[in-house]
């Protein structure tokens, strides 16, 4: 417990910092790309009050001092306000987002859990394994994991939504499809849609949990214990499970390492599939110059991360009784 | 900060000693010549080249529009890898925009590598308060998402053709992870004897790390560099590919998958305008990484007996089946290892 009393003001601050860099980067930019920024936004909402109130959110006209400015934006941020998407005037961007978080959460939690079941099972495989036919396993999986997420996004569409027809490309469900909730065929109609860019993501992130798990293996598969095991006649499938579950807790450790990237990857693997999560609403702001949201999203990211990191950090703790032994 | 590897001995040895002549032992580093790290360094080799020479040899302005025809062309004898939508020629693209992918890559990778040993070697040998500060920045840098960051930062910026500011900005989010391992490995450095020995003499600290712990640093170094480049390039792509740097004078691979995404090429079945710059940049990546797999292997020499085939191994003595317990090492006839032996 000592271990997470350690933890949790370190995500305090970075939580912290992470909303402090939010305030400045408009602040920090050149003037003259803020106001181009401003002018597409006033074009976009058509109100001249809700450009002054945005000009002000970044700093512009604005009397109050930086630091009252500062105390102000985390006094918004208190209140569950981010601020007014300007691309779809006047909606607030926490409901442009809350529509759209359940599709990240669903689509990008479950193809990450696969990952990193299936990487760690494969990774443990080719290092028992050492020597034969599946080491060529590894130039391979580093292919697709140094291909960008999106491009194998577009090769998924092309081969199987496109040639094969086999799922369709493109939205979450069906346009035409009016059921909601959990009929069946709704649900159906979902994970349909799910499955391309769900394999996109599991192809495109596993790679790193194998090499991750097979270099760890090959080094505890020389520790005295391993051995005694193998020479107690011990069955092979037991050995290896005594090998693997202490090479796996770098596996753990290195999550937080590997959230950012799968997360960011996972976002760009929505943007082609036009899925409706919230790697689309950010294409989508970024296209449209919408800078509330653009900050709104990247608040909501971190907090997520920050919390996939947390509970990585609990799962390390069951797993490894040496941290729990300290406390 | 200058790191000089053939530092003269310090002047003060030099004086104490009538003629004290060092023979300096060249000792031969050479990465594993595997298959893996043989065809990454020839993969790179060629994409250097590339961004050397391909804008020069391109043989169409990437920008040109050539023909008035709103339909992508098929690769043909005139335009090897067809056109886009408005008839620009995808191979000069191609050609064209090698340059700014790596230039920028290769800029994030070599700033974001001196940050990475200012931080972590300062970090693991001060250790104390400091090594809390620069460990605490490193891990806040690790968490924090890296996309959306940049993101914002260029939603804020848009249009940039600046190949330095764009490389620096992407150095800034991929700097921590090789200052975390550059800090474990220093403070098992910092124990050993030879460093020890270095402080008793009286050694500024400055130059204990620069003589004796950077040099042995040196493999941890160039891994995380080019794992560095791997990100940049990944990164760059992206950004380039979401259409917040300038894309059109300013070709990049990553612009052109922008292009292509917004005609919806992937659906509509215009593969020669999408996987040229998709693989190139799968290739690219991957010649790193398999650079980096020598590097591992240099570094850790468990992974290179496992990287030997059967064949391999029983050529040099081995069992053909690996046991545990035992790493089977593979070295050179005996007499030619050293020529005096």
């Amino acid at each position: 417990m000592r271990m997470l009393a350690r933890k949790l003001p370190f995500y305090l601050v970075t939580f912290v910092i992470a909303i402090t860099i939010d305030f400045f980067i408009p602040r920090l930019m050149p003037g003259n790309a803020l106001d181009a920024l401003l002018a597409k936004a006033g074009s976009q909402m058509g109100s001249p009050q809700a450009l002054h109130a945005l000009e002000r959110l970044y700093g512009v006209h604005n009397p109050a001092s930086l630091p009252q400015q500062y105390l102000h934006f985390w006094a918004q941020l208190a209140h569950g306000n981010l601020g007014i998407s300007t691309s779809s005037y006047p909606t607030p961007v926490t409901s442009v987002i809350a529509t759209a978080l359940p599709w990240t959460l669903g689509l990008v939690g479950i193809a990450t859990v696969i990952s990193f079941v299936l990487g760690t099972l494969l990774g443990t495989l080719v290092a028992w394994r050492r020597g034969s036919w599946l080491d060529n396993l590894l130039p391979v999986t580093t292919f697709f994991q140094a291909a960008p997420y999106f491009f194998l996004a577009f090769l998924a569409i092309e081969v199987f939504a496109v040639v094969l027809g086999w799922f369709p490309y493109g939205l979450g469900q069906n346009q035409l499809d009016y059921a909601t909730g959990f009929a069946p065929a709704h649900v159906a109609d979902i994970l349909d849609h799910a499955v391309l860019p769900a394999v996109t993501i599991v192809v495109a992130s596993a790679a790193g949990w194998i090499v991750g798990m097979r270099n760890q293996m090959l080094t505890t598969m020389d520790e005295d214990y391993v051995l005694l095991a193998q020479a107690k006649g011990l069955p092979k499938r037991r050995v290896i499970w005594y090998a693997a579950r202490n090479a796996i807790l770098p596996s753990v450790s290195g999550l937080s390492l590997a959230i950012g990237f799968v997360i960011s990857g996972s976002l760009l693997t929505e943007i082609v599939f036009a899925y409706p999560g919230i790697g689309f609403v950010l294409y989508q702001a970024v296209v449209n110059h919408d800078a509330p949201l653009m900050q709104g999203i990247f608040l909501i990211i971190t907090l997520a991360v920050l919390a996939a990191n947390l509970i990585a950090d609990f799962v390390y703790l069951i797993l490894d009784p040496r941290t729990r032994q300290e406390a | 900060m200058a790191i000089s590897l053939n530092e003269p001995a310090g002047p003060g040895l030099a004086a104490a000693g009538p003629a004290v002549t060092r023979p300096r032992r060249r000792r031969r580093v050479t990465l594993p010549r595997s298959p893996k790290v043989l065809v990454g360094l020839g993969l790179l080799a060629l994409f250097v080249l590339i961004a050397i020479v391909g804008p020069l040899v391109a043989p169409y302005n990437p920008s040109a529009d050539l023909a008035a025809s709103g339909v992508p062309q098929a690769p043909s004898a005139a335009h090897l890898l067809g056109t886009t939508q408005t008839q620009q020629d995808v191979l000069s693209q191609i050609l064209a925009g090698g340059r700014s992918t790596l230039l920028v890559s290769f800029l994030a990778g070599a700033v974001a590598t001196v940050i990475s040993v200012l931080v972590g070697v300062s970090a693991g040998y001060l250790g104390g308060l400091t090594d809390d500060l620069l460990s605490m920045l490193a891990n806040i840098f690790l968490v924090m998402p890296a996309l959306p960051l940049l993101i914002v930062i260029f939603g804020f910026l848009p249009g940039s053709s600046n190949d330095l500011l764009i490389g620096a900005i992407i150095a800034l989010t991929g700097w921590a992870w090789g200052a975390r391992v550059l800090r474990a490995q220093t403070l098992s450095l910092r124990g050993r004897d030879y460093v020890e020995s270095a402080r008793l003499i009286g050694e500024r600290p400055a130059r204990i790390i620069a003589a004796e712990i950077v040099p042995n640093l040196l493999p941890i170094i160039a891994s995380s560099f080019l794992f560095t480049v791997l990100y940049g390039v990944g990164t760059y792509t992206a950004i380039a590919y979401l259409g917040l740097v300038n894309i059109d004078p300013h070709w990049s691979w990553g612009g052109m998958l922008f292009w292509a995404q917004s005609v919806n090429a992937q659906v509509s079945g215009y593969w020669w305008w999408y996987i040229p710059p998709g693989l190139a940049v799968a290739l690219l990546g991957t010649s790193l990484a398999l650079i980096n797999f020598g590097i591992d292997e240099f570094i850790n020499p468990r992974l290179r007996a496992a990287g030997l085939s059967r064949r391999q191994a029983r050529r040099a003595g081995a069992p053909a089946r690996f046991r545990l317990g035992l790493t089977p090492v593979v070295r050179p006839p005996a007499g030619s290892r050293d020529g005096a032996a």
